[in-house]
């Protein structure tokens, strides 16, 4: 038993650092926002913070507040909060938005391609892609203790030109 | 003739030790069930409210925690469990 369990060390290692760090192009997508379509082509140059959303996920309600603070926290640095609403009803989302304000700019994709392409496996599921439009980390769920390690990601990200 | 087969069937169920689905391989599975996965998004109507089988989370949370406490050497809810060696 504890030999099997020694064999099984490296593949938890690997599975824990592959999650951290996958280097890898953020595949592209064009959606409706609110004012015209938003690809993310168009944020080419900037630090940006993708979030997968749903009016029905408690974890993404918790983690609006938090978003919408870093938008506005480090939005001259060239950071863009993109927060992608996954409700199969745009019904849904607008009443959410109502409640919970999103200030940050949003894209709606309701047939759920896009998080098919993230290989989004909770909600929400955010990504950080750097300024030439890799993914460079990834992080499932929402927490406010964890918030500030991924802020130091965030801001660490935009230091890099 | 008929008790040896259902012996033999008894046999082989107990030889897979863990009878639960999540053990099956995937072709039996595919075989007996046709599903369609859900998808982490699509799960809304899920999350509502008179979708759960406890509504009341305080209720829900405290029921989870006595089964556990009582199951967990079958492995209780979810992850974990001892003995049987395939969790």
């Amino acid at each position: 038993m504890r030999s099997q369990s020694f064999l099984f060390l490296p593949l938890f290692l690997f599975l824990i650092y592959s999650g951290n760090s996958l280097a890898a192009k953020a595949p592209p997508f064009t959606l409706n926002g609110d004012n015209g379509s938003i690809s993310l082509k168009q944020f080419r140059g900037k630090v940006v913070y993708l979030d997968f959303w749903a009016s029905w996920c408690v974890p993404c309600r918790k983690s609006f507040p938090w978003m919408n603070a870093m938008q506005a926290k480090y939005k001259s640095k060239g950071l863009v909060v993109l927060g992608i609403n996954l409700d199969d009803n745009k019904k849904a989302a607008t009443a959410f938005l109502k409640q919970v304000p999103g200030k940050f700019t949003m894209a709606y994709d309701p047939e759920g391609d896009t998080p098919g392409k993230y290989h989004v496996e909770v909600m929400p599921t955010s990504y950080l892609i750097d300024r030439s439009g890799n993914i460079v980390y990834s992080h499932r769920g929402f927490k406010k203790s964890q918030s500030a390690e991924m802020e130091s990601k965030i801001s660490e990200l935009l230091r890099k030109k | 003739m008929e008790k040896k087969t259902l012996s033999l069937i008894v046999v082989l169920l107990m030889m897979s030790a863990c009878s639960t689905m999540k053990d099956m391989s995937n072709t039996v599975k595919d075989s007996l069930f046709t599903y369609e996965k859900v998808k982490p998004w699509q799960k809304g109507d899920l999350a509502k409210e008179d979708m759960q089988l406890v509504d009341d989370g305080m209720l829900n949370y405290a029921d989870e925690h006595i089964y556990f406490s009582k199951e967990a050497a079958t492995g209780g809810k979810g992850v974990g469990g001892g003995g049987c060696g395939c969790n």
